[in-house]
């Protein structure tokens, strides 16, 4: 069988909503590059107007955490609860800060 | 992770993502002879979703490990199994109803369940999955209506499809729960939530009273309410049958292989030409580099 697009890369996809701030990962793709990685995720992932604006990254260019490193990580903030605004008590008469 | 459990992932989300692929050809069948635009519209349109899952699907199991042409190579040499349900022709405009009502109805059952199952990347394509499959149902289920509430012929051709794609979306569920090899070690693992014949129940329950909406009748004579259980009795599946399709033997098995094989032959100029356009505009960015 031949095999054509060995050279796609894997494309993680990313897309805007029209009301929202940040992108959001909505899956991934092979494309043979970036430009066709956008029309792709045109054609699959926008098809009922999720989004506005598309990002593109190669699967390759993500590094992600290791489920393994997660104490050691994300435990020290725990207990540093004065970051939060509910460690601070405000009168009653302030009203809302 | 262990072993066990990232090859029997690999093993279901890919025989989802064949599923979705190979579940286009019975539809695909009549796009050129949907009765009205709007039919024909609708039905195109479930089509491409169905193609947009299988793509998800592979997305999610290639992040296991495994390659994608390696897939896509199972399902074309016969190799890899998909859902039997696929293997059956569709005859009349009819079964264009009776599948989205009947088929991803039951699709949808297993799918929400699966909304919850244990491995990220399969859960959140369901979660994709399962916001685009209701319009998939509704439009069946419209289909329907239509022909239920229309002549006396349309409501035979209604009845005809739900005659014929009653059991094999019941056998959709798999096995029973004491026969179902994989079932015990996937609920242990969290992959599987519910087990078949809950699923199984629960899609009875609910699409039974959708059936005597239409005024069309479930052909299954020991079909009866079970008061104490608040559910409905049902009739014997034909295992028989269920087994000899999964084999291969069923009608459609061996045009649906074919009709993907030459699919994928026929498609091969696409991608050559994705090729040859991206080696172009690289050489294009190049040139432009040099000549800055």
């Amino acid at each position: 069988m031949d095999k054509p697009n060995d050279n796609w890369k894997i494309w993680e996809v990313f897309i805007r909503s029209k009301n929202g701030l940040s992108h959001k990962h909505v899956g991934s793709l092979h494309a043979p590059d970036a430009d066709m990685a956008i029309k792709n995720a045109r054609d699959v992932y926008t098809r009922r107007s999720e989004g506005i604006s598309i990002w593109v990254v190669p699967s390759e260019a993500v590094t992600a955490s290791s489920p393994d490193e997660k104490e050691p990580l994300f435990t020290p903030a725990d207990d540093k609860v004065y970051r939060h605004p509910t460690f601070y008590e405000i009168p009653a008469e302030i009203g809302h800060m | 992770m262990p072993d066990a459990y990232r090859k029997t992932l690999i093993r279901q989300i890919s025989q989802h993502a064949h599923s979705e692929v190979v579940g286009m050809l019975p539809e695909a069948n009549w796009i050129t002879r949907a009765p009205s635009l709007r039919r024909k519209v609708a039905l195109l349109a479930k089509v491409q979703d169905e193609a947009g899952h299988g793509l998800y699907l592979y997305s999610a199991a290639e992040t296991l490990g495994i390659d994608r042409s390696e897939l896509v190579g199972d399902l074309l040499s016969g190799k890899a199994k998909y859902s039997s349900i696929f293997n059956y022709p569709t005859v009349s405009w009819a079964d264009m109803g009776a599948i989205g009502w009947l088929v991803d109805g039951a699709a949808i059952a297993n799918q929400v369940m699966l909304c919850r199952t244990s491995y990220g990347p399969y859960a959140r394509a369901m979660v994709r999955i399962c916001k685009e499959e209701s319009f998939h149902q509704r439009q069946g289920y419209e289909i329907m209506l239509s022909l239920a509430n229309g002549t006396a012929e349309q409501k035979q051709m209604a009845q005809d499809a739900l005659n014929r794609w009653w059991w094999p979306s019941l056998m959709m569920f798999g096995p029973t729960d004491d026969l179902s090899p994989n079932s015990a070690q996937s609920m242990k693992w969290k992959i599987k939530r519910k087990s078949n014949d809950e699923l199984r129940q629960e899609f009875i329950d609910k699409t039974v009273p959708q059936a005597e909406f239409l005024g069309l009748t479930v052909p299954d004579k020991d079909l009866k309410w079970n008061e104490e259980k608040q559910g409905y009795d049902y009739g014997e599946i034909d295992w028989e049958e269920f087994y000899n399709v999964v084999k291969g033997n069923g009608p459609c098995n061996k045009q649906r292989l074919s009709d993907r094989v030459k699919a994928h032959e026929e498609g091969a100029w696409v991608r050559e030409a994705a090729n040859a356009y991206a080696a172009k505009e690289a050489k294009r960015k190049a040139d432009k580099v040099q000549a800055a």
